[in-house]
């Protein structure tokens, strides 16, 4: 047999034993679970895609007509089939943008997520095994941002940031100052679960073994503690991509976030809350729910999530 | 328990002076504060006077302990954007956000505690599930959607009423009627001063203007309280003295409030004390949906135009909002459970 098929063979024996894990049975029971992560996946397909599948190009300004502004969704009276979920004040295609503003806020929640997450495994990782005063040191900054609500963090570190660049080139930055307002300001939860866990692992026998037969400091935290305490992260994580996808949305809805130049959902329904009274709900409030129905799936996933991995609740 | 509170104390202050030296940082290191005051044709020589002035050219653990001492006495600096003081409009601003913070704390507060009790009590009826299922979209909804959706519903819903119009199949209200119930969506409305206070809970229109921030800055806390103090209850009724006090033949409304809900309120009021901060921080939000005159609204345009002054000063107030509630919220908790007394300041380990 070549190389390659004993790959095949390991791959597909890999796949059997995850159908039939403990995971994919509490997966397969839970409808909400099934029905929250196939509305997760058409967000994601459709935010990565949105080039590709929305229907209208709404950024390129030769391709919209201001005489299309105003449209209502397609099925009330005086809307186009051509346009779905209607128009908004430019004549953009709101389905279109919806899609471009999805793929903006999800891609900021998952690098905020990123960021926070590799910030706060390695403070908590290094807090934990290291120990002592830098341990307390950590541990106390952690407490003191834990008491300051994260979305009074980010809007001072955006702010911050605002006063810092200069302004010709704030729109360029303002999903990289989005990310790192979003991610510096939710690193406590990981850096302190992560060095829950590691003080466990610390006292385990495998890494006394480790540490005895001359494994650096380094790769004994990185190769092996971090592969055991990396379960509760990802419930962490899952749960912090809803509530980052929300503060990017809450940023960008008070006016610091991304510019209407390229919207995200935030930005949408900020632009569009300026229609609502004159009647015209379909520009603020279509965004709103897609916005909603978002964090909904993924918090149900993170949920989920939770309760599969707490070997208590089994 | 003095050793407790001295050492919470301590605690409190070192957090106080690492926020200051944060919002020094900030303000001095920052852009040029000189720059942000004079005028572009101000000299090089004009320069270098006001910073001398200022005392800008002081080694800076000097600046820092002016800083300091400024800023215990109010002193704030002045705004750039409004060229006023900082002090003075914060204090402008404040009545506003209070009265918005309180009303929403009362909201969620009575609510969450009713709705938790119901919901504990009669677990499997109808009701009950219906409520936990809408108090979940309700912890899934930003606080924003949640103003948006409510204005939509009550304040330009009604407005844009069409005579005969119909609600699932049949005419529900006359244009009169829901114009009635159509509430005001941004600002005060009629306040009165009292002294340097302005307050918008002595007037009745005053009152309409609080309803839809109200309700949307209470919302989320509403349900975080009611599945606390639904859970709670669950986990109280389950015990031995309610059997006993059953036994006894004490009536169910004596054994559910006397003796279930009374021990379920101690994780309530400790969760509701640190809520009220946290209601502080997101008025910010609810304050920008219903342009409500509140401090939340003066920091988030001085984010926007990065006023830097007003920034560190809400900084400096909110930190010591949240200082002064964990601060109570601890000593209370180790005044009512004498466990945590003996967690010390060495304790950085638990």
């Amino acid at each position: 047999m070549s190389a390659g098929g004993i790959q095949k063979g390991h791959l597909r024996d890999r796949w059997d034993r995850f159908l039939a894990s403990d995971i994919f049975y509490s997966y397969r029971r839970s409808p909400t679970t099934v029905i929250a992560s196939i509305v997760t996946l058409v967000f994601v397909l459709g935010a990565v895609f949105a080039p590709v599948l929305a229907p209208h190009t709404p950024f390129v300004p030769s391709s919209i007509d201001i005489n299309d502004a105003f449209k209502p969704p397609a099925w009330s009276e005086g809307g186009a089939w051509r346009y779905l979920l209607g128009t908004d004040n430019q004549g953009r295609d709101m389905l279109s943008t919806i899609m471009y503003g999805g793929r903006l806020s999800i891609f900021v929640g998952f690098a905020a997520v990123a960021l926070a997450m590799v910030l706060g495994i390695l403070l908590g990782l290094s807090a934990g095994y290291l120990g002592g005063w830098y341990e307390a040191a950590i541990m106390r900054v952690a407490d003191v941002q834990l008491t300051i609500p994260p979305i009074l963090l980010a809007l001072l570190i955006d702010g911050v940031a605002r006063a810092v660049l200069p302004p010709s080139h704030k729109e360029d930055y303002a999903s990289l100052v989005l990310v790192v307002a979003i991610g510096l300001a939710s690193w406590p939860p990981y850096a302190r679960v992560v060095r829950g866990a590691t003080l466990v692992e610390k006292s385990k026998d495998y890494v006394a073994a480790a540490r005895v037969i001359g494994v650096p400091s380094l790769a004994i935290m990185l190769r092996h503690i971090l592969p055991n305490v990396l379960g509760p992260v990802l419930v962490i994580a899952t749960i912090g991509l809803a509530l980052a996808i929300i503060a990017e949305a809450t940023l960008s809805f008070l006016g610091v976030g991304l510019p209407p130049t390229s919207p995200s959902l935030g930005t949408l329904i900020r632009v569009g809350n300026d229609f609502l009274f004159s009647g015209e709900w379909w520009i603020t409030l279509f965004p709103a729910l897609a916005l909603v129905i978002l964090s909904l799936a993924v918090n149900l996933l993170g949920d989920w999530l939770r309760d599969a991995l707490n070997p208590k609740l089994r | 328990m003095l050793a407790f509170v001295v050492n919470r104390l301590l605690q409190a202050v070192g957090v106080m002076l690492v926020v200051a030296l944060v919002a020094f940082v900030i303000s001095n290191y920052i852009g040029d504060p000189i720059n942000n005051m004079v005028g572009q044709d101000a000299t090089h020589e004009d320069r270098a006077r006001m910073r001398t002035e200022l005392g800008l050219d002081d080694p800076a653990p000097v600046q820092f302990g002016r800083f300091i001492a400024e800023g215990l006495r109010g002193n704030f600096g002045i705004s750039y954007q409004l060229k006023r003081p900082v002090s003075t409009l914060i204090a402008e601003r404040l009545p506003a956000t209070l009265e918005l913070v309180l009303v929403a704390a009362v909201i969620a507060l009575a609510g969450g505690v009713v709705g938790g009790v119901y919901t504990g009590l009669r677990r499997n009826a109808m009701s009950s599930r219906a409520i936990m299922t809408v108090s979940l979209v309700g912890v899934s909804l930003p606080t924003f959607v949640i103003g948006i959706l409510l204005i939509y519903g009550f304040a330009v819903l009604p407005k844009s009423c069409v005579e005969g119009m119909h609600l699932f199949g049949r005419m529900l209200l006359t244009c009169a009627e829901v114009g009635a119930i159509a509430l005001p969506s941004f600002g005060r409305g009629d306040t009165v001063e009292l002294g340097s206070w302005t307050s918008g809970l002595l007037t009745a229109d005053g009152w309409r203007h609080l309803v839809l921030p109200g309700i949307t800055l209470s919302l989320f806390n509403l349900t975080l309280i009611l599945r606390l103090v639904r859970s709670e209850m669950l986990e109280v009724l389950r015990t031995d003295y309610i059997k006993f006090a059953r036994a006894r033949g004490l009536s169910n409304r004596a054994v559910n409030f006397g003796h279930a809900l009374k021990n379920t309120l101690v994780p309530v009021i400790t969760v509701a004390g640190i809520q009220i901060g946290s209601l502080i921080a997101f008025s910010t939000i609810t304050e920008t949906v219903f342009q409500w005159p509140g401090m939340g609204l003066l920091f988030i345009q001085s984010v926007q135009f990065a006023d830097v002054p007003i920034m560190t000063a809400y900084l400096v107030m909110a930190a010591l909002i949240f200082v002064i509630i964990n601060f109570t919220v601890d000593v209370l908790y180790a005044a009512i459970d004498p466990r945590l007394r003996s967690d010390r300041a060495g304790t950085a380990r638990a």
